[in-house]
């Protein structure tokens, strides 16, 4: 019996990785998702508006009143031993990469084609094993066209290939016209894998401050259709990992994803409910699963179905549910 | 050998860090930075020479600093500190022990005045001079060179001689000044230290392997005798000291001697001098001998021990007259301290034949606070000794036209040697010109054939302030330790400046001129006033313009128009080829910035190409054509003092007022920020009637009053100036009445702080508030017109507005105005409460710190009367003295009130007895109370008036006494907390009625963001870069125990009402009361540059980090529980407070596991406090001690004015 898995290459002992978020922001966090039993860990996602904010912030210390006064020359201590927010971010991959022995995915989000090639490039040295692109855009410019969008994204990965040897993987937002063309473009560019999907925030408004507020819930199993569906039509078309993302609150959603055709799964809301340890009881359901039904290995549950392997594939296609209504 | 460009405290610091175990210090300006930087170091783990990291530990005071150092000598450790005047005076008692014990020390001293009728943080000798009978060895440098030499110097010689050394530079002059320097390397020192010194020190501390008794008292028999025993030591040492000095020439090429004499080698007339002074006079002396002149100057670098033989050795014999200099002033001395100690070495060498003659000596003071020295006055003395009558007790450099004792300067004389290229910066406090200068100082200095220096004047202002930077570069090593009287270069960093200030006064025949002016090079001629385009024509300035501000802004940098103006100064100076200058200027950025972020990084250079290409020269005009002079800061009709030196000082030539202008005992008239106008903001606030619910949180929160209301009559609106804005008044039973807002638009830091904290916005835009910022240039005349009609709108009668309330108090005139303090500043709003609710009787002891530099710092002084002539009395002791300094003026109130009202008693007949008896038992609480006894007393000084006995008139003299006062101690944490806990103590003890009002910043603002023990678990600070380890002191919770305190944890945004009640209560109880108002500060490094600080107080509020509260001991008279928790129970996580701060995220940069685990007890630690409050507020009266005051226990000795209020 065996859970092994391959995702971006990399071999997984199961299919069970922690994803990105808070919990893997920390050395702490890290060895502890380790020791819960996660087959990879994706670190929280370094994104670099944040990271010229900090730069900002940390520059304003030695800024805060500086010479302003005959009896000061600053108000901040002197930033003693302190890395810039990148290279504090850096090492603690570096640190975390050294500590554990499952692999570690780095996550980025750049907003600049420098920060894309330069981070990744950080990331690559620090020891991460994987890159996971948390490619996020609204488009607000009436001008720019899907087109635009999509042919950005494909120039960052053929950037960052161009810079890196460690593999990619692109975490998608659902809102991609023409998946399929854009998975086989990402492939040809030098991706390596997609996770589907990315959560963005959905702000809401705040009737008493008129204002909006900014707001992530964590996710529920019922996001797992959209993602399924996606997965099943995908996998076994394209030569890119696949990766599930959302949703995966117990071992149903796992073996659904698997089914549909994941090279593995990620799981963060229910870690930050659960904490870390839940992630063994994932792996002991899909244990038990696979031998309840008979399989050795997760290979053979794996895409069992996906859309190339479904006789019918039309429940995937088909984008009303009026059959399932007449049945 | 490896050169550096650095300022004396860090040249000195190098040395002192390498050779020292343990640091002992207390912050103190201007030798503070040698602190921190030696804190900075150990933080970050760097060697001294035995290879361990020295220990930094900051005390409570000097007087602790000075204790910590002869502990850590006594037991075996090379120990130093870092000081300077009252600093070093509190160090005197352990330094006459240290000495005593002959224990190898070196204390440096950045050499600054003591207080004496005014505070100066500038440098001279006073304060060295004052412990020159302590035991030290003295040891003075001149230059940033020798500070760093003698440093070396000074602690070999103290381990060879055992007698601890007081190593000294001009504080500012030579402290602060930047200079191009050669470093000595860790060979060098390691080669200057000898280890079986080291180790003797060591095996002579007390240890149990070696037991002595040390420290012991002596008897009359063998004391004298005892302290007798050290002479051979210090007969020994200035041989020892010269020999060191001899070591050090072999190791480096440079030579010193313990005196030094340079000029003439048969001058007949010398001067002799100690510090940077020594630099101008030998420049002078060099060029007054190259004509012909026989003089020749002495510089004193080891003045104590004396040595009376290598002085006479070093002095000519042909010299016939000698002036002696003196950086000190010792009122009543036949003359000062060098003059005598010179005077009495050549009179006992003529008397014993050692010298032929006797020549002349005088003695003069120059240069106190940092009065600038030049060579001009240096010939000036010279001249006084060719003269007929040469006297003692002259003074050079300042104008004395009441005793005549200034020598007079001749005026253009200048010995700047060519080559040397002079350039002058007029900048803002933020905009970044001092900190670019520093580097321009750096990149020129990088050639090993080119020297630069740098020098900065600030005015007196926290924030905005103006700042002039003084720079030379030149071929030679740069010795010239003063002021730019002319430039070659001159920046004008704010257009404004131009307008107030003559700065082309300094500019030289065909002088660049740089203006920062948002204006096109077509158009600039047209803003320049009269003398400003005179002096261009008339002197052949060229001229260019760049709107550096607009780029800055465009670029995002704020008010940091450094790198823009920097990039022009290289472009067109001429100091380096154009090309060149970019070029070192963006190495120069990717050195600062390389590691900070690609963002910043590109932002700077981006800087540099901008400033480039927006620097166009001015073609020049042929003629004048304004006709506008520069800016009158004081009216006419302003008070005559005011006009005599505000008006001067605001103007940039406080250097030009006599002493006949100035008031013999310190005494200022307040209110000169009234005339002020400083114009800083870049956008003010504007009033929204239409919204605005009247309240008065905006005016509450101002920290630089300048929000004012009143309600009036609607028919005084006859004649408003149009634009004047006004509502009907919102509250019921006045329906005839009007409301106005009114901005004193040039008088705004436009800090936003009314913008944050109005509650007040339109229902379909929150970000509309009812008083907004809008940009302050068109607002300026309007806003001059419009309140100039408001302050003619009649002011409210104290006793007709509810004092409880923000509403209320937003019609009583501040009587604390327009300070200096930074924008945004959490502290004044609390001062300026203070004086709405008690000014007219407010006397206030404040300690040193923001409040005293802001609150009496000439000429800018906030403190000012009402219209009647009333207004708070306020007087600044020192640092460490103030809850004694206020309880002192409480004993004599006391005294004063219990006479006069004796004296009531006694001339109860000729006041009548019904008055006189309403004058004794009149209650005076409320305000209405208040008025009505000043008109009792009225009368009974009519009642006297005209009588001639010794009593009456005695009476009239103390009948201001009958008026109860409202006596407050003012001061920050940093007092309270530390330096000043002691005597806070102490005072909180007495069964007198002081206010103690405690502007809780939780760091030492004044000085630059040191720790006190008001800082909190988790928050960087100097001194505790690492994050603080331990919580802050409690103590409110101290003061509570005690059980008779008033004590109040109040908030300004976190319950305007609660923080009125506080002080009020405070105020009206008979006892010591206490409040800890917590006050937000430009050091804890606010997201939004102090915008947020009233939000900050709310989430310090409601994250339980600053939990309001009263404890009132007045409620044990009904057997009430006395402790009232006014907010509610955390309902902020502690992150989402703290977080909004620098001081606490640094940490999560520099240590974040720290970080995170500082955090997790910090909460701990609110979440018990909160804890331990509410039990506390639950307890049963009884569980409290009973009110102090009940008949059966009150203090015979208490104070009696309750007797007049119960």
């Amino acid at each position: 019996m065996t859970l092994g898995t391959t995702y971006l290459s990399l071999d997984l002992a199961h299919p069970v990785i922690a994803g990105a978020s808070p919990l893997s922001a920390t050395l702490d966090g890290i060895k502890r998702l380790e020791d819960a039993g996660a087959a990879a860990i994706v670190t929280a996602s370094l994104y670099e508006e944040e990271l010229v904010g900090e730069e900002e912030a940390l520059e304003a210390i030695a800024v805060v009143g500086a010479e302003s006064h005959p009896e000061v020359t600053s108000y901040l201590p002197p930033r003693c031993g302190c890395r810039n927010p990148l290279a504090a971010h850096v090492e603690t991959i570096r640190r975390g990469a050294e500590a554990v022995a499952v692999p570690l995915v780095a996550s980025l989000s750049a907003t600049t084609r420098e920060g894309w090639v330069g981070i990744a490039a950080d990331l690559q040295a620090a020891g991460a094993a994987a890159l996971e692109f948390n490619f996020h855009h609204v488009p607000t410019d009436p001008t720019e066209t899907s087109a635009d969008v999509e042919g950005r994204l494909i120039e960052t990965v053929r950037d960052v290939r161009a810079a890196v040897h460690i593999p990619i993987a692109v975490k998608l937002s659902p809102y991609f016209t023409a998946l399929p063309h854009l998975a086989a473009s990402l492939a040809e560019a030098g991706a390596n894998g997609i996770v589907l999907f990315n959560r963005l925030y959905e702000p809401d408004i705040d009737l008493e401050t008129m204002t909006f507020q900014p707001n992530l819930e964590l996710s529920q199993k019922r996001e797992i259709r959209l993602r399924l569906r996606w997965i099943a039509l995908l996998a076994g078309k394209t030569p890119l990992s696949l990766v599930a993302s959302g949703g995966v609150e117990g071992v149903q959603e796992i073996l659904k994803y698997l089914l549909a055709g994941a090279d593995a799964v990620q799981t963060t809301s229910a870690l930050l409910r659960h904490g870390p340890e839940h992630l063994a009881r994932l792996v002991k359901g899909l244990t038990e699963w696979t031998q309840g039904h008979g399989a050795t290995s997760v290979a053979e549950v794996r895409g069992r179905m996906s859309a190339d392997r479904l006789e019918d594939s039309g429940v995937l296609v088909r984008a009303h549910q009026t059959t399932a209504l007449l049945l | 050998m490896e050169r550096m460009t650095l300022d004396g405290n860090a040249a000195v610091a190098h040395v002192a860090y390498r050779v020292n175990d343990v640091c002992a210090i207390f912050p103190i300006t201007p030798a503070s930075p040698m602190a921190e930087l030696a804190d900075e170091w150990s933080a970050e783990g760097r060697k001294n020479l035995w290879s361990a990291v020295p220990i930094v530990q900051e005390m409570q005071a000097e007087g602790g600093a000075a204790g910590a150092v002869h502990g850590s000598l006594q037991a075996g450790a090379l120990t130093t500190t870092f000081t300077a005047s009252q600093g070093l005076l509190l160090m005197m008692p352990n330094m006459f022990k240290i000495a005593g014990e002959l224990t190898p020390t070196v204390f440096h001293v950045a050499a600054r005045s003591v207080a004496t009728q005014a505070l100066s943080i500038f440098g001279d000798h006073s304060d060295v001079m004052a412990v020159r009978g302590t035991g030290f060895a003295v040891l003075g440098a001149a230059s940033v060179q020798e500070a760093h030499d003698l440093a070396l110097v000074a602690q070999a010689a103290t381990l060879e001689s055992r007698v601890p050394f007081l190593h000294f530079m001009d504080g500012f002059r030579t402290s602060h000044e930047v200079n191009t320097v050669t470093m000595l390397s860790d060979d060098d020192i390691r080669a200057m230290i000898d280890d079986e010194l080291v180790r003797a020190h060591r095996q002579r501390a007390l240890s149990p392997e070696r037991p002595v008794t040390r420290g012991t008292a002596h008897n009359p028999d063998t004391f004298f005798q005892a302290r007798e025993t050290v002479n051979p030591f210090y007969l020994a040492t200035p041989a020892i000291v010269q020999r060191a000095m001899d070591r050090f020439a072999n190791l480096t090429g440079r030579h010193y001697r313990i005196f030094r004499y340079d000029g003439h080698p048969e001058a007949e007339r010398a001067v002799v001098v100690m510090g940077s002074a020594a630099e101008t006079l030998r420049a002078t002396v060099a060029h007054l001998t190259a004509q012909g002149e026989r003089v020749g100057v002495l510089q004193v670098l080891l003045y104590r021990p004396w040595a009376a033989g290598d002085f006479l050795d070093a002095l000519p014999a042909s010299v016939r007259k000698v002036a002696v200099l003196d950086r000190t002033k010792e009122p009543g001395a036949p003359a000062e301290p060098l003059c005598l100690d010179v005077a009495q070495t050549l009179a006992d060498a003529f008397a014993r034949g050692a010298r032929k003659d006797l020549p002349l000596v005088v003695g003069g003071r120059y240069g106190l606070s940092s009065k600038d020295f030049t060579p001009a006055m240096a010939k000036a003395v010279f001249d006084h000794l060719e003269s007929n009558d040469p006297r003692t007790g002259f003074t050079i450099g300042i104008n004395d036209d009441v005793c005549g004792t200034s020598l007079p300067v001749e005026t253009g004389f200048e010995i700047e040697p060519p080559g040397t290229t002079r350039a002058l910066f007029f900048g803002l406090g933020a905009d970044g010109t001092v900190g670019a200068n520093k580097n321009s100082v750096k990149i020129l200095a990088e050639d090993p054939e080119r020297y630069a220096q740098g020098y900065f004047v600030y005015d007196s202002h926290k924030s905005g302030a103006e700042t002039v930077s003084h720079l030379r570069f030149g071929n030679t090593p740069i010795a010239a330790p003063y002021l730019l009287s002319s430039a070659d270069f001159i920046g004008v960093h704010k257009f404004e400046f131009l307008d107030k200030l003559n700065v082309l006064r300094h500019a030289r025949e065909g002088a660049t001129l740089l203006i920062n002016a948002p204006y096109d090079p077509a158009e600039l001629w047209d803003h320049l006033r009269r003398p400003v385009q005179q002096h261009i024509l008339d002197k052949h300035l060229r001229l260019f313009v760049i709107d550096a501000s607009g780029v800055a802004q465009r670029l995002g940098l704020g008010p940091r128009v450094n790198t823009i103006l920097q990039t022009c100064f290289f472009a067109i100076s001429g100091v380096l080829p154009r090309e060149e200058g970019v070029r070192r200027i963006r190495a120069a950025i990717e050195k600062t910035y390389g590691d900070k972020g690609r963002a910043i990084l590109e932002k700077n250079f981006a800087a540099v190409d901008s400033g480039l290409d927006h620097l166009h020269e001015v073609t020049v005009p042929s003629s004048v054509t304004s006709t506008e002079e520069l800016h009158v800061f004081v009216p006419p009709d302003a008070p005559d003092q005011m006009r005599r030196i505000a008006a001067l000082q605001f103007a940039g030539r406080g250097d030009e007022i006599p002493v006949s202008a100035i008031p013999v005992d310190g005494s200022y008239e307040g209110g000169t920020t009234q005339y002020e106008k400083r114009n800083i903001a870049f956008e003010v606030p504007v009033w929204n009637p239409d919204l605005c619910i009247q309240c008065g949180q905006c005016s509450i929160v101002c920290p630089h009053s300048v929000i004012r209301a009143k309600s009036y009559d609607g028919a005084l609106l006859e004649g408003a100036p149009e634009g004047f804005l006004s509502a009907p008044v919102n509250a019921r039973g006045y329906p005839d009445k009007n409301f106005t807002l009114q901005i004193a638009v040039e008088d705004c830091t436009g800090c936003g702080l009314c913008v944050d904290h109005c509650p007040a916005h339109d229902p379909l835009d929150a970000s509309v508030k009812a008083i907004n910022l809008s940009e302050r240039q068109p607002q300026i005349e309007p806003g001059r017109r419009n309140l100039a009609f408001f302050d003619t709108l009649p002011e409210h009668a104290r006793q007709d507005v509810d004092l409880h309330l923000s509403r209320g108090l937003q019609f009583v005139r501040p009587l604390f105005e327009f300070s200096g303090a930074c924008a945004g500043c959490g502290e004044t709003p609390y001062l300026k409460l203070l004086s709405q609710l008690f000014g007219d009787r407010l006397q206030i002891a404040n300690a040193t710190g923001c409040t005293s530099i802001y609150g009496g710092n000439l000429p800018a002084l906030p403190w000012r009367s009402a219209p009647d002539g009333r207004g708070p009395a306020w007087n600044n002791s020192l640092f460490e003295d103030n809850a004694e300094f206020g309880y002192g003026m409480r004993l004599a109130v006391d005294q004063q009130v219990e006479m006069a009202r004796s004296l009531v008693r006694t001339l109860a007949d000729r006041i009548g007895t019904r008055l006189a008896e309403e004058i004794l038992n009149a209650p005076q609480r409320t305000d209405s109370e208040i008025v009505a006894q000043r008109t009792r007393v009225e009368k009974l000084r009519r009642a006297l008036a005209d009588a001639t006995d010794g009593l009456a008139r005695n009476l009239l003299a103390l009948s201001e006494y009958l008026v109860r006062r409202s006596l407050w101690i003012v001061g920050g944490d940093g007092w309270a907390y530390d330096i000043g806990a002691g005597g806070l103590d102490h005072v909180l003890a007495q069964p007198r009625d002081v206010n103690v009002l405690v502007l809780d910043t939780e760091v030492y603002s004044n000085t630059g963001g040191q720790a006190s023990k008001a800082t909190p678990v988790g928050a960087a600070a100097k001194f505790a870069a690492a994050g603080k380890r331990t919580p802050r002191k409690d103590l409110a919770l101290q003061a509570i125990a005690s059980g008779y305190v008033y004590v109040a944890q109040i908030a300004l945004a976190g319950s305007p009402e609660q923080t009125i009640q506080a002080l009020r209560d405070a105020e009206e109880y008979e006892g010591p009361s206490l409040i800890l108002a917590y006050s937000q500060c430009i050091a804890h490094g606010l997201k939004l540059n102090l915008r947020d600080g009233m939000k900050q107080q709310r989430r310090a509020v409601a994250s339980g980090y600053w939990p309001l509260f009263r404890y009132d001991p007045r409620m044990r008279q009904a057997g009430m529980n006395p402790f009232r928790l006014d907010s509610t129970r955390p309902r902020l996580p502690l992150e989402d407070f703290a977080y909004q701060e620098l001081r606490y995220r640094i940490l999560t940069q520099t240590r974040p596991e720290e970080a995170r685990l500082l955090l997790r007890q910090a909460q701990a630690a609110v979440d018990e406090r909160y804890r331990l409050y509410e039990d506390i507020a639950a307890r049963d009266g009884t569980r409290f001690h009973p009110f102090w005051q009940e008949e059966s226990v009150a203090p015979h000795n208490g104070n009696k004015t309750g007797e007049a209020a119960q």
